[in-house]
């Protein structure tokens, strides 16, 4: 079932490095390389206010589960402004109804307050690329859209549960 | 981020092949609105944005 090298690309404006994963060496593989962090710390550098990652998990019977918790948890050694909570899906049922996760691995994004932003899935490829402007939004408080999009959305009274389906490559 | 109703999730549809499956989700990106609507592709801010509010159920007096 392990296959013994995966082979994942993380794209970074048009830049790419590549990222070895080998889910048979356990903890030895680094998913970030050393030339990735650096690239990820540059674009980071914009962060103002701390984010907060909130990460949903399970120990068994998830495909990707332990890379998705090891990528989190690299990626927070690369900003100090970054923090992480992991909470078990199966156990901390509080914490899966606050956020309303139905799946896992999932990642929420929040500084003060929730985004509304999750991530299911491991988090690479262009998704990772995602992630990261994701933090950087919430960091700055700012969603980047333009103004015309702003007032569109603030006229919205009803609930919108946007799902977007996306692949790695 | 602009308004608290709104929430979005960014879902890797190999690591969920049964909701995928359910959506349809034959290509991606795809955007599912509620669980009930979708829009296809990755389209410029603007137009996805009105893509997205036609698709919402209209709320008596305002416009979405």
């Amino acid at each position: 079932m392990l296959q013994s090298v995966r082979l994942t690309r993380i794209l970074l404006d048009g830049m790419s490095s590549t990222v070895l994963t080998t889910p048979d060496l356990g903890d030895a593989m680094e998913l970030i390389s050393d030339n990735d962090a650096l690239e990820i710390r540059g674009r980071l550098q914009g962060m103002v206010h701390p984010v907060k990652l909130v990460h949903f998990t399970q120990e068994l019977n998830l495909e990707y589960g332990r890379e998705a918790k090891q990528l989190l948890t690299e990626l927070l050694a690369i900003s100090d402004k970054l923090s992480l909570e992991v909470y078990n899906f199966l156990l901390d049922k509080d914490k899966v109804s606050e956020y309303g996760v139905d799946k896992v691995p999932a990642t929420a994004v929040r500084n003060g307050k929730d985004s509304g932003i999750r991530f299911y899935g491991l988090p690479a490829g262009y998704e990772f690329a995602t992630l990261l402007d994701a933090i950087l939004s919430v960091s700055l408080g700012d969603s980047g859209l333009k103004t015309e999009s702003r007032e569109k959305l603030a006229n919205v009274s009803q609930p919108v549960h946007l799902e977007v389906f996306v692949t790695p490559t | 981020m602009e308004n608290e109703l709104v929430r979005a999730d960014c879902i890797e549809a190999t690591e969920f092949p049964d909701l995928a499956g359910r959506y349809r989700v034959h290509a991606v990106p795809k955007t599912v609105i509620n669980r009930t609507a979708s829009v296809e592709g990755a389209l410029p801010e603007e137009f996805f944005l009105d893509e997205i509010l036609r698709r919402l159920e209209p709320q008596p007096g305002t416009g979405c």
